[in-house]
């Protein structure tokens, strides 16, 4: 599939931000006045940096506000409604704390809900396409919100440091520990998810295989298409495993040791670890995207 | 609604000859003609007299090699046409965001709603055919829509009331009719020949039906083509051909 960048900036900053909703509606703050101000406004703004980013994959950004009506059938829908009610949960829960003073952990603990819930949606626009095996035969709305925790913990335990509390060490490694051993459990899944995984061939999408084996003997045209940009991308095997060794370092090898650094020198340590970790975030989605096989290419010879 | 309808009161569709089809692009070319000016945008195209060139075509002729399981059996050639299957479980229809894509309860035809559509492309990665295209020009998904503007259209002749990639079929390999009649003329034809699905384990039962090449009535000749490279000849040009060799 096509590694589109706004997909790519959207599904990663997206899911940081809810990520972050979460562990601060979950009160990793303990209530502390200054981590409230700093942590709330950065969640809404990189969640709402990745939810822009997802308007720019839009031929007609101009009607997304329709995307709000589909919620009984669509997923993409529903990730849109549930998006803005983890925000809307989010920011009253912010306003009762921050503003009024009253520290309510119920609605804390529904913006966090609502906010894994999600990236649940998020993840299940790609988990729903049997099209696709590489996203609907493997465990992916599992990855991204692990991920999203992940993500988030780092972002909101640096910023505890900064604003004066304790750097959440133990929750760090435990989390990131967890994150990387969920993408390597999903990449091994995700490794014979091919355009074969659900019985389709060349024989099964033609309907020939009752005579014999088939073989593409010429495309519809000489030159390429809609479909064959979009669903039919190549990625270059040593490519593949190159960028996959800079996401397992960058997105968690560095940030395990720049987390324990972070048991000396503090939220510093933190900070650089998220970096590294959305860069690495970054390239391991574009090969989300790049390595998913389309069924639909068995039409033009790729088995 | 991108809620799929329980039940269509017809299953409008085509039925498609793989025995017939000669290959010739007809169906397309005439597909493109039509619809670049019937129903909604235009079927834009790209860079069409330069180097790259590329576009909309709601309809593609693919052409196979079928290698037969026998070993000296030759190899046959299929033509194949490919576009919207008008699927009863389309998964085109129930991902959409907008409300943009629907299948109609009157016939079940899957249309596009495209003063709705936002382009997100979401229902083109979930058609296993590749039968949606995105249209690089007006931003919007374009699909076959069984050419809904003639079928019903009263001011055209009655004999053209058919989808225009049927009309144009110079073979004969394109068939239009309703398929939840068993006794229309499609569903006979999909009885007689074993009309097929396409990917059927993709689960989205498609209406649209192909029906799979005939099988040989004589078998291919086991062509030696070693053996016509050195002709051996009998009788007098046999004694010939000898006496030459001897010279």
């Amino acid at each position: 599939m096509h590694p589109a960048p706004s997909l790519i900036v959207f599904t990663v900053l997206s899911g940081l931000g809810m990520g972050m909703i979460a562990w601060v509606g979950l009160g990793l703050g303990d209530w502390d006045h200054n981590f409230g101000w700093v942590a709330g406004f950065l969640s809404l703004a990189i969640g709402g940096i990745g939810g822009v980013a997802s308007a720019g994959h839009l031929a007609r950004p101009e009607r997304a506000w329709r995307a709000f009506t589909q919620w009984r059938s669509s997923w993409l829908s529903r990730e849109a409604c549930l998006m803005v009610a983890a925000k809307v949960m989010f920011m009253l829960y912010l306003a009762l704390w921050l503003l009024f003073g009253i520290e309510f952990k119920l609605i804390g603990w529904l913006a966090a809900a609502l906010a894994m819930a999600t990236v649940y949606a998020t993840a299940m626009i790609y988990a729903q396409l049997r099209t696709v095996p590489r996203w609907s035969g493997t465990p992916t709305p599992f990855l991204f919100i692990v991920l999203s925790l992940a993500g988030g913990l780092l972002a909101t335990g640096s910023i505890k440091g900064f604003t004066g509390g304790d750097v959440p060490v133990l929750y760090s490694l435990a989390w990131l520990t967890v994150a990387a051993g969920s993408t390597v459990w999903w990449t091994q899944q995700a490794a014979g998810a091919r355009r074969g995984l659900h019985g389709s061939s060349m024989e099964t999408a033609t309907g020939l295989g009752g005579i014999g084996r088939v073989k593409m003997l010429e495309p519809p045209h000489t030159g390429s298409n809609y479909l064959l940009k979009e669903m039919a991308y190549q990625v270059g095997r040593a490519r593949a495993f190159q960028l996959r060794k800079v996401g397992a370092f960058l997105g968690f090898i560095l940030p395990l040791v720049l987390v324990l650094v972070a048991l000396g020198i503090g939220p510093w340590a933190l900070l650089i670890a998220l970096v590294c970790h959305i860069a690495g975030m970054m390239a391991l989605r574009w090969l989300f995207f790049a390595e998913a096989e389309h069924v639909q290419a068995l039409y033009y010879g790729m088995r | 609604m991108t809620t799929l309808p329980e039940r269509t009161e017809k299953k409008l569709g085509l039925v498609i000859d793989l025995d017939i089809c000669v290959g010739c692009h007809a169906c397309a070319v005439n597909c493109k003609e039509w619809n670049t000016g019937g129903y909604g945008a235009p079927l834009s195209d790209q860079d069409p007299y330069g180097s790259d060139p590329t576009g909309t075509w709601l309809n593609r002729i693919h052409t196979y090699e079928v290698q037969p399981q026998a070993k000296e059996a030759p190899a046959q050639i299929v033509h194949f046409p490919r576009s919207c299957l008008h699927c009863e479980d389309a998964p085109c229809v129930t991902v959409c965001p907008t409300g943009a894509s629907y299948k109609r309860v009157e016939d079940g035809i899957v249309l596009v709603n495209e003063d709705h559509c936002m382009g997100c492309g979401l229902c083109a990665w979930a058609c296993p055919y590749g039968a949606r295209e995105l249209d690089a020009a007006e931003g919007v998904m374009k699909k076959c829509t069984l050419c809904v503007d003639r079928i019903y259209n009263e001011n055209l002749p009655e004999d053209d009331r058919t989808p225009a990639c049927v009309k144009s079929c110079p073979a004969g390999a394109r068939h239009f009719g309703d398929l939840s009649d068993p006794n229309s003329d499609v569903s006979q034809l999909v009885a007689d020949r074993g009309g097929l699905d396409l990917m059927p384990e993709q689960n989205t039962k498609p209406v649209n039906k192909y029906l799979p090449p005939k099988p040989k009535d004589t078998p291919a000749p086991n062509l030696n083509l070693a053996k016509l490279a050195e002709p051996e000849a009998k009788g007098f040009l046999g004694w010939l051909d000898k006496a030459l060799e001897k010279i």
